[in-house]
């Protein structure tokens, strides 16, 4: 049974005895378990370690440890070996004894499961060798690999709690918001308002009781770094929502995350509870005469609620709809009481800044954007994954050096940030250092750390009409420039892509996006354009080729394309024949197969399933459709190959 | 004054409705109307869909009016006013998916299960939904089907994924 921490010298003596402990262990094996490598069964590779350490009775000297998200998603499921750091890669359940064999018993590397460096082709066994990792600085996200999120020990052993515990015994309420104020710590959930100067209004403003929220309504598709902080190491949210609770004066933590976040919902109050068994949460933390509770609420599915009035209402149990914001959450929040609201990532850097000091901060970073920000690095690039970096790193340093360029050797497009409220940028300001203000000036944002990768294959009207029909469906349509705006500019967009445009169409679409711009009501209605409006701006020529030409030259409008088979290519197979959904295509065998455009309905499997050294499936950008062969045509090329 | 609907008794089970099920959600969290998106969670969780009866009685016993429940109901994705199949297949169309294409791989579902997003068939076999990010963007685009993951699967795995299944 757990003993009650009764004092900071319980916790000094408590991580004191755990330490000990843990270097009975001479090895871990960590695995990831977060919802990208659980997706490729990692779990399964888990229980594969613990049978066989068993097995071979190393399970008094080597221990598994079950963590969270290690960011390079990619080329998971992931196992990483301490204290040598060696890392694993795809691990399969079968090479589980191979690595137990070879590298916990004779301290060999297993070599095909190392990352491959495509430019050097060698194999790098350690973390610091692999491109993937060499630029970052995993100063918030780096402890995942450290810690079981289902154990408070761990967090304990890697410091965690130190902060507070500083706090509690060196540090006046005042000292810490001036610490953080110092430190220059502005939100990373896209707004980037300085958060010392937010706790500060909140610690001012008259009402009680006050409250501080960790914002986990983290809904732009494509970006998990809030979740996989969440899952991965709770305990650093709460302590940091904690110390924020101590300098502004707040007995009473909100956490708001996303429905769809099960593991973190799952985690969560295992953390809560673990912190509150230990006396880390609750009345009297530590013998300090400070008290702090902490409430999950869980979010339903909108958008518009991660809005911080939005999400206040929710928390009330109100519809989550935001409302004009003359007088500031900060001052008059739920229940019209003062509420100061922060994103995960934001309340994660709060003890690393009292721990470190906010000169260690502002060591890192640019000029206007202080530390590191995690993004979330997806799409067309080559390695998927969450990465941290410094702010000021530039988009093609995150994109071709640490991503590895773009996959299938294709050629880079654009890359669009800030999700659904950013815009695209192209190649010709890919040397932009990435920080709050920088991409602000090209159309886009920093935004959260949402990062999608786009290549020659992409078309920026699709993408365009993707995010405006999304904002369409999340508008809350409480005012009338975001619901009636986005309708419009999702008619237009349609008629577009289906090859009903009209040249004063785009005319109309940057009206419509600066009427938004100037009207909306929230944060959400006045960027709701910027997709539309960034993708005009630099890919115009794209939208003039639907318009005039009827053409998709990225070849991906639905309504716009062709599929065709090669007569000159094709085998007669039968592959596409049989998968055809619609039995759109024609032939037999030894018979050129022919595509029946009025069936096709364009789901691409054609073309998925053709064996790629045949490739006899090709898309058109647009019609009219040429006239296929004649049915009957015999296959030419094997008998060539005859 | 709010017009309540009377309540059935407690535990009762009337309109195919298990109101103990029910009842014990809502004592859950004390019948606290601040509460009230979490009881819907619940309720939809263990029920899989929101039926009348069932807001009626939550009106009821959180003394919160019909059409704010009605209003919240409506409002937030998470929530069916209809039964759902007894599998669920969730499509992700996040931007990273999308990207990578989604659009084809819908377009493949939808036929296979002769299903539109949010449709279920006449056997409550499959419910097909859309969903904004699964946050598994490298298996992209990728879909669940029975509670498992599959990135990309072909017209041929489709089916075979579905026959699989009760």
């Amino acid at each position: 049974m757990i003993k009650k921490l009764k004092s900071i010298q319980d916790l000094v003596q408590l991580q004191t005895t755990l330490v000990a402990e843990q270097e009975s262990f001479t090895r871990t094996v960590a695995i990831c378990e977060g919802t990208g490598c659980y997706a490729y069964k990692s779990s399964v590779v888990a229980d594969a370690f613990v049978e066989e350490l068993k097995k071979l009775k190393l399970d008094r000297t080597i221990q598994v440890r079950r963590t969270g998200c290690h960011g390079f998603c990619e080329r998971g499921p992931m196992a990483k070996i301490f204290p040598e750091k060696v890392f694993y890669f795809q691990v399969k359940p079968e090479d589980v004894p191979e690595i137990v064999e070879k590298t916990l018993v004779h301290n060999e590397y297993v070599e095909r499961l190392l990352f491959l460096d495509e430019k050097t082709g060698k194999r790098c066994p350690h973390q610091h060798e692999i491109p993937f990792y060499q630029l970052q600085n995993q100063v918030v996200f780096g402890k995942n690999v450290l810690i079981s999120p289902k154990n408070i020990e761990d967090y304990i052993v890697a410091g965690g709690y130190s902060a507070l515990a500083k706090v509690l015994s060196k540090m006046s309420p005042v000292d810490v918001l001036e610490e953080v104020k110092k430190a220059d710590l502005r939100g990373r959930g896209g707004g980037g308002f300085p958060a010392g100067v937010k706790w500060e209004t909140t610690r001012n403003a008259t009402g009680e009781p006050k409250y501080v929220i960790v914002n986990a309504d983290e809904g732009d598709p494509g970006a998990y770094m809030d979740r996989s902080i969440l899952e991965g190491n709770p305990h650093s949210v709460l302590e940091g929502l904690m110390l924020g609770g101590y300098a502004i004066g707040s007995t009473q933590g909100f956490i708001y995350v996303r429905q769809e976040y099960t593991t973190a919902l799952e985690n969560l109050p295992i953390a809560i509870a673990q912190a509150k068994q230990l006396g880390l949460l609750g009345e009297n933390i530590l013998g300090s005469g400070f008290n702090f509770d902490i409430i999950i609420h869980q979010g339903a599915g909108a958008f518009v609620s991660g809005e911080s009035s939005a999400l206040m209402s929710a928390i009330e149990g109100k519809v989550g709809e935001p409302r004009p914001k003359y007088i500031r959450t900060a001052i008059k929040g739920v229940w019209d009481r003062p509420s100061n609201l922060n994103n995960v990532e934001t309340w994660a850097n709060v003890p690393l800044i009292i721990n470190e000091g906010a000169e260690w901060f502002r060591s890192l970073g640019t000029e206007g954007s202080k530390g590191t920000k995690i993004f979330s690095l997806v799409g067309k690039v080559k390695y998927t994954g969450l990465v941290e970096v410094p702010m000021g790193v530039t988009l093609r340093q995150i994109v071709f050096d640490v991503g590895g360029g773009i996959r299938n050797n294709k050629q880079f497009k654009a890359v669009q940030t800030g999700g659904p409220s950013g815009g695209c940028i192209p190649e010709k300001y890919l040397d932009l250092p990435v920080d709050f203000d920088e991409l602000t000036k090209v159309g886009s944002m920093m935004g959260s750390g949402g990062m999608i990768v786009m290549d020659e294959d992409t078309c920026m009207v699709d993408v365009a009409k993707y995010f405006t029909n999304f904002l369409g469906d999340e508008s809350c349509g409480k005012c009338i420039p975001c619901r009636e705006g986005l309708r419009q500019m999702k008619r237009i967009l349609k008629d577009i892509t289906e090859g009903n445009g009209q040249e004063s169409d785009l005319e109309v679409l940057e009206q419509l996006g600066g009427f938004m711009k100037a009207a909306a009501l929230c944060a959400l209605g006045q960027t709701a354009a910027n997709p539309v409006l960034s993708t005009m701006k630099y890919f115009r020529e794209e939208y003039e080729a639907h318009v005039r030409d009827k053409q998709c030259p990225a070849k991906v409008c639905q309504k716009l394309i062709i599929y065709l088979i090669d007569p000159e290519k094709c085998l007669a197979c039968g592959i596409c024949l049989k998968q055809c959904p619609t039995e759109a295509i024609l032939g037999e065998k030894k018979v050129v197969h022919i595509v029946n455009q009025e069936k096709c309905i364009k789901c691409g499997t054609c073309y998925q399933v053709c064996p790629s050294k045949i490739g006899a499936v090709t898309k058109l950008a647009g019609g009219p459709a040429p006239e296929p062969v004649a049915y009957g045509t015999p296959v030419v090329k094997k008998e060539r190959a005859k | 004054m709010v017009q309540l609907e009377p309540a059935p008794k407690v535990g009762a089970v009337s309109d195919n409705v298990d109101y103990r099920t029910l009842d014990e959600i809502i004592d859950g969290y004390s019948a606290d109307p601040s509460m009230l998106i979490q009881i819907l969670l619940d309720v939809q969780k263990k029920m899989h869909w929101l039926s009348k009866p069932t807001l009626r009685r939550i009106s009821a016993r959180l003394q919160v009016p019909l059409t704010r429940i009605t209003r919240i109901a409506t409002f937030y994705t998470m929530f069916s006013l209809k039964p759902q199949g007894r599998n669920s297949v969730q499509v992700c169309t996040g931007t990273a998916c999308h990207v990578r294409g989604a659009t084809e791989l819908l377009t493949r579902t939808e036929n296979v299960l002769g299903l539109k997003p949010g449709e279920t068939d006449e056997e409550m076999k499959f419910t097909l939904k859309t969903v904004n990010c699964l946050g598994c963007c490298a298996l992209g685009p990728v879909m669940t089907m029975g509670g498992a993951y599959h990135s990309n699967p072909s017209v041929a795995d489709l089916k075979g994924l579905a026959n699989a299944l009760e």
